[in-house]
């Protein structure tokens, strides 16, 4: 079998360009479905990395001690907190620890803390855990037991996180998958307008003997194209996209999130990759499908 | 050349269109088949282009069996069985020339091959210097001429022509049969389906007589022998 790359992608262009109102039709319905696609893939990666960094950061409770615990009872109380199942390391913080670290965390408006004229924090138990997930099974022993003054723990916020990251990403992959057989059944009915214009030519090559390869060719390149095509204008779209709220991330309005935020070059060799491959799919897929019927000669 | 043995083709709709046909034709041989509409012609046509699988039974096109013939070797198949069909089949957006061309680029034939073939099979089947008109210039004798061409410029050894002639004119009719005749002479086996009584009784060739699926008449001077 002979392919002639140039003369192949000469004669589909001319045939896009023929049924030009298909085309762009096509062409749009890709780049929508990339671009939804990147949005929620960009989403699902941040979301992912956020719920990393506060899985490493919020995987501790701290227990504020009451103030008229002895040491003694401090020591029984974080022997029985370690006992706990899913706890790996109970630490002590004194007052006075607790106040040095506030010192630290505020830095330059430290100053502020040298009025006081006695330590207002409570000393505690900084209970570190094996797995986040043990969160809620150790909170509940611990509460159980006697002279503490408070829990605080990140439980709510880590699970809501997690339920959130759960949640976007299984609407994501079917909202992404519709959308996917959307764009394919389109470009399937481009292909179609080309290849019906062209049946005859197809049915004379059948009987000079011409492979189904050989037919199916320049079909391909043309619904490759039409993806191709449709995944450069998303993945631009998305370039702008990102670098503008990413921009606005850093803005001192959200400069706490913003940490969390993938910087664009990263995202972007992704999202171009996955553009690419999944744009170039629908294309090709779209193609072969408008030709099944026309090949069985 | 072609072979069939015991050849049966029931379509799913029931009807019978081949029913136990044996049949051999030897290489060089011009072979009409004739019979009234609906006798099987299509279909025995079909059968050795593979467009149709028969129910049961043999087929041997150039030594090999073709029932069994996977789906992805039928193109192999087809160029060695040239056809022209009653329509002649072009492609009014290439010229003369293309058309030709078209067929020798699909085997893979290198350019400076098909720029020297060309021009002879255009010769050989009376088109000189008509390599860039349109089909829509040409006349329907002359189109035909151009599908002759195309059909047999990759050397098949086996040339099918259903009703070659059932768009033309009697004088025009026979000038394509002279074209075949040549070719035949060249030693390309010729089976051609015909409804055309003067023709057939005048070339004084092979005759075989299809009725209800089944042969009727195999003759080797045969002459039409229905009324129309």
């Amino acid at each position: 079998m002979m392919i002639k790359p140039v003369f192949t992608l000469k004669e589909a262009f001319k045939n896009l360009w023929r049924n030009r109102l298909m085309s762009i039709a096509s062409i749009s319905s890709v780049s929508a479905t990339l671009l939804i696609l990147g949005i929620i893939f960009a989403l699902i990666l941040n979301i992912n990395a956020m719920a990393q960094s506060a899985k490493d950061q919020f995987d501790s409770i701290q227990v504020y001690l009451r103030d008229d615990l002895s040491s003694e009872e401090v020591i029984a109380l974080q022997d029985k907190i370690k006992g706990v199942e899913g706890v790996s390391d109970v630490v002590y913080e004194s007052k006075s620890d607790a106040l040095k670290r506030m010192k630290e965390s505020w830095q330059d408006n430290a100053y502020l803390l040298e009025g006081l004229e006695s330590n207002p924090l409570p000393s505690s138990l900084i209970v570190y855990l094996s797995d986040i997930y043990y969160s809620s099974s150790v909170l509940n022993e611990v509460q159980k037991l006697d002279g503490i003054e408070e829990i605080k723990s990140y439980q709510d916020i880590v699970e809501q996180l997690l339920s959130i990251t759960e949640g976007i990403r299984k609407t994501g992959i079917i909202v992404i998958f519709v959308l996917i057989a959307i764009s394919t059944f389109i470009i399937h009915n481009t292909i179609k307008l080309t290849v019906n214009s062209r049946r005859r030519e197809i049915n004379i090559m059948k009987y000079v003997g011409a492979t189904n390869w050989f037919i199916r060719w320049p079909f391909l390149a043309e619904g490759t194209m039409l993806g191709l095509i449709g995944a450069g204008i998303s993945a631009l779209a998305m370039k702008f996209a990102y670098d503008y709220v990413f921009e606005l991330m850093h803005s001192d309005f959200y400069v706490l999130v913003s940490a969390y935020v993938i910087p664009p070059t990263d995202l972007m060799k992704d999202v171009l990759f996955l553009f690419l491959v999944i744009g170039a799919g629908i294309g090709a897929l779209g193609s072969i499908w408008s030709m099944r019927k026309y090949l069985n000669v | 050349m072609i072979e069939f043995q015991n050849v049966t083709k029931k379509y799913d709709n029931g009807v019978l269109a081949l029913d136990r046909v044996s049949v051999k034709i030897d290489k060089g041989e011009f072979v009409f088949i004739v019979g009234p509409s609906g006798a099987g012609k299509s279909t025995f046509i079909k059968a050795v282009l593979k467009e149709v699988d028969v129910t049961s039974g043999n087929i041997a096109v150039d030594d090999m069996d073709i029932t069994k013939l996977h789906r992805r070797r039928v193109p192999y198949l087809r160029r060695k069985v040239g056809v022209v069909f009653q329509d002649f089949r072009l492609l009014p957006n290439k010229t003369v020339y293309e058309n030709i061309a078209f067929a020798m680029e699909i085997t893979g034939t290198p350019h400076r091959n098909i720029r020297k073939q060309v021009p002879m099979i255009l010769a050989l089947v009376g088109l000189n210097g008509k390599g860039n008109f349109y089909p829509n210039q040409l006349s329907g004798g002359e189109q035909q001429r151009v599908s002759i061409a195309r059909s047999i410029i990759n050397n098949p050894p086996i040339l099918i022509a259903d009703e070659p002639t059932g768009n033309l004119d009697p004088d025009t009719s026979w000038e394509i049969m002279k074209v075949l005749r040549t070719i035949n002479r060249r030693g390309t086996t010729i089976l051609m389906a015909t409804h055309d009584r003067e023709i057939v009784d005048i070339m004084k060739k092979r005759v075989i007589a299809l009725e209800n699926g089944q042969i009727a008449r195999d003759d080797k001077v045969g002459v039409y022998g229905y009324d129309d």
